[in-house]
């Protein structure tokens, strides 16, 4: 185990241990104080950051922070590193890693070069020294382009999770949301519900709703019913049509445990998801959603800081070569990121992790009525998420999760965002929303009212049904 | 345009979902009703999770039964909200208590996430309770400030009871901010997982479980509970497995 110090503010700052390290220099956040893990002052945070600044990136490859003989996770980091990737980088220090990567020199194409070579703690490391706007402008320069009936990440474009939840899994109230979010233009990374019930027959009850929705409209996107990997894999054994597979993972074994999964239910989920033939030839078929503070609620955590564990889990997902992967970065509650300064952070950081380790990195940007967050800390997030070049952000009628009783973004959100910052939706589905007449010929939306599309028949259909 | 005006189809689809759809825009934006309706429901939320719980007016509604106060280790509402494990823990100054004493069950009526929830609905919970319980040895009535479900192990064990029910506030959402849950467990004592307590929740009154229906629900449970020894995921089995059937909607611990 290494020691580390730093002299700062007078003192002497003493570290023992990466994951030591790693913690005293992160960005303060409750869920850290709530595992004992913080720094024990700012001065202390800053110090360890001067210390951190120093280390070569190679003691990342001699030093794992969950040992290897206990977690898988640290086995799939460390065999799959891909020393020839890494070599460019080799000589760099975490500090030195941090200039580099905001260089001009270090552009889409040298990122893209060097993530196989990157493990998720020096991604972690190095996030932990940059500000806010170096984790923008770094992870802007990124683009991580996945691809299924719509093609996504593309320079320019802005996708969303349309996320139609109901209590009672009611599908008519599913197909009530899922409207309004296709006629405000959302919907194009995948239509995904998160069931209330997480049982195979109601799981493929839904699946049957959205897909016979989409293949009737003809639209250009995926759907998805958020069950667990293991009823995934019942459903597509017993034939609903499965477009992607979903999965919450985390950064150690013990907290994926703690999810009833391991690396290989899930590449038994992706060959079973892959077998079915509906992917395209990049045979792009998980979906993973992550967040941090999830390994400490498992109690496994293994005394490292929850932003190095969330970055660790982004190993888990980029193994599986995932369609989509978000962070649901507020849902989990303030005694893991209190207010919205915490929160902001934490998507910012989870973001840039994802993305230079190669991920299709979206964000849930969302808040629980008990952190101190509100709907203007959202905007702040999106804005500067959407600026940042984020893969797809999830949108809910009205920002209010009515199953899972959380704010996300509302439909309206991303349209703000697409017009204010110029971005579009994915081509495959822009297209679609023109030939509906959803959108005008600029791309703005036709308010419902006055759109003559024939998405509008359905909901009256619909509404007459009912 | 060919087709025949809409007449707002949203108002039939507004029968199958509670979600916020057809709001309408102004430019890509919300209309202001929306928006302040949205505030609107934040705010009772927000602030069913801050306002302090009124001990006294909950005693007086607990009336004739006899009533004790306990707080937990969280200071405040701050830290209440950052540190759960202090709020699993029994301030020790807090409750005076006689150890060795025994009852059946103990009742805790905690603050949780949303005092509201417990202010409106714990008391008429807990007389509906009573009356389904002649015979049964009672504890006092225990209210607990700055607590979560498990501070009910310690308060539970510390009266000698054999079951103890934690009526608590749950994690209000924007639809309901007032909503109750009861958690109920067997031999109560610290250390006691989540899989070892049976839980009603969603008791209010938009649409929820009305009190009278939970009070006998938890009566039932109770019964089965000291009948076959234990609470939990075993006890839901056990019932499942002898042909009854009872409801235990999960839901996140407050």
């Amino acid at each position: 185990m290494g020691s580390w110090s730093a002299i700062a503010g007078g003192e002497r700052h003493v570290f023992d241990g990466l994951p030591h390290l790693l913690a005293a220099a992160s960005p303060r956040r409750s869920g850290d104080e709530l595992a004992g893990l913080a720094a024990a002052s700012d001065a202390q945070r800053v110090a360890a950051r001067f210390a951190l600044a120093d280390l070569p990136l190679r003691a990342f490859l001699n030093e794992a922070v969950v040992p290897y003989e206990a977690d898988e996770v640290t086995r799939l980091i460390l065999d799959t590193h891909d020393a020839a990737a890494f070599a460019p980088i080799a000589h760099l220090t975490v500090g030195g890693l941090r200039d580099w990567l905001l260089s001009h020199e270090a552009d889409a194409a040298a990122l893209a070069a060097i993530s196989p070579g990157l493990t998720p703690e020096m991604a972690a490391a190095v996030s932990k020294l940059m500000r806010n706007q170096d984790l923008i402008t770094v992870a802007r320069k990124r683009r991580v382009v996945t691809a299924f009936r719509s093609t996504l990440g593309q320079e320019g474009r802005l996708a969303t999770r349309l996320q139609p939840n109901h209590p009672t899994d009611d599908p008519r109230g599913i197909a009530a949301s899922t409207l309004d979010g296709l006629l405000n233009g959302s919907g194009d990374a995948v239509i995904g519900v998160n069931p209330a019930t997480d049982s195979v027959p109601n799981a493929m009850a839904l699946l049957r709703m959205l897909d016979e929705l989409r293949a009737r409209y003809d639209i250009p996107t995926q759907t998805c019913v958020l069950t667990h990997v293991t009823n995934a894999i019942e459903i597509m054994r017993r034939g609903a049509p499965v477009d992607l597979v979903f999965q919450s993972v985390a950064g150690t074994e013990g907290a994926n445990r703690g999810f009833g999964v391991d690396l290989a239910i899930l590449r038994e989920a992706r060959d079973a998801a892959l077998a079915l033939g509906r992917a395209g030839p990049s045979g792009e078929v998980m979906y993973f959603e992550t967040g941090q503070g999830s390994a400490l609620s498992a109690e496994a955590h293994h005394g490292v800081d929850q932003q190095t564990l969330e970055a660790r889990a982004y190993a888990v997902c980029r193994a599986f070569r995932p369609l989509l992967v978000n962070t649901v970065v507020g849902f989990i509650g303030p005694e893991y990121l209190y207010d919205g300064k915490q929160i902001i952070r934490a998507g910012l950081e989870d973001h840039f992790c994802g993305k230079l380790l190669g991920l299709p990195m979206g964000v849930d940007v969302c808040y629980t009525n008990h952190a101190e967050a509100d709907g203007d800390d959202m905007d702040g997030l999106m804005t500067l998420l959407a600026v940042a070049g984020v893969h797809f952000l999830i949108c809910v009628p009205g920002a209010d999760d009515i199953m899972l009783n959380y704010q996300s973004l509302s439909f309206h959100d991303v349209l703000a965002l697409r017009s204010m910052l110029g971005l579009r939706p994915a081509p495959e589905f822009e297209a679609w929303l023109a030939r509906m007449g959803i959108a005008g010929p600029n791309g703005a939306i036709h308010p419902p009212e006055l759109a003559s599309s024939r998405l509008m028949q359905l909901a009256q259909e619909a509404g007459a049904r009912g | 345009m060919a087709d025949a005006p809409v007449q707002d189809p949203w108002a039939r689809l507004r029968a199958a979902t509670r979600a916020r759809i057809g709001l309408g825009l102004t430019g890509d934006a919300l209309p202001l009703r929306e928006v302040l309706d949205f505030q609107m429901a934040h705010a009772l939320a927000r602030d069913a999770v801050h306002t302090p719980l009124d001990g006294k007016a909950l005693e007086a509604a607990l009336r004739p039964h006899p009533v004790l106060h306990a707080r937990s280790m969280a200071p405040d509402r701050s830290t209440y909200l950052r540190r759960p494990d202090l709020g699993r823990r029994l301030s020790p100054e807090s409750l005076d208590l006689s150890e060795g004493a025994s009852c059946d069950v103990a009742f805790v009526l905690a603050d949780g996430l949303s005092a509201t929830a417990v202010q409106r609905h714990a008391a008429p919970v807990f007389h509906a309770c009573l009356e389904r319980l002649a015979g049964w040895r009672i504890a006092p009535a225990v209210i607990a400030t700055q607590a979560r479900v498990a501070l009910g192990d310690e308060i539970g064990a510390r009266l000698g009871a054999r079951l103890v029910a934690v009526l608590i506030g749950e994690r209000p959402g924007l639809s309901v901010p007032d909503s109750l849950g009861i958690y109920l467990t067997y031999e109560p004592r610290t250390g006691r997982r989540d899989s070892e307590r049976n839980c009603i929740s969603n008791i209010h009154a938009a649409g929820g479980l009305a009190p009278e229906l939970a009070a006998a629900k938890l009566a039932w449970l109770m019964r089965e509970a000291l009948a076959r020894k234990l609470t939990g995921t075993g006890l839901k089995d056990d019932v499942e497995a002898a042909g009854l059937t009872v409801p235990t909607p999960k839901v996140l611990e407050p």
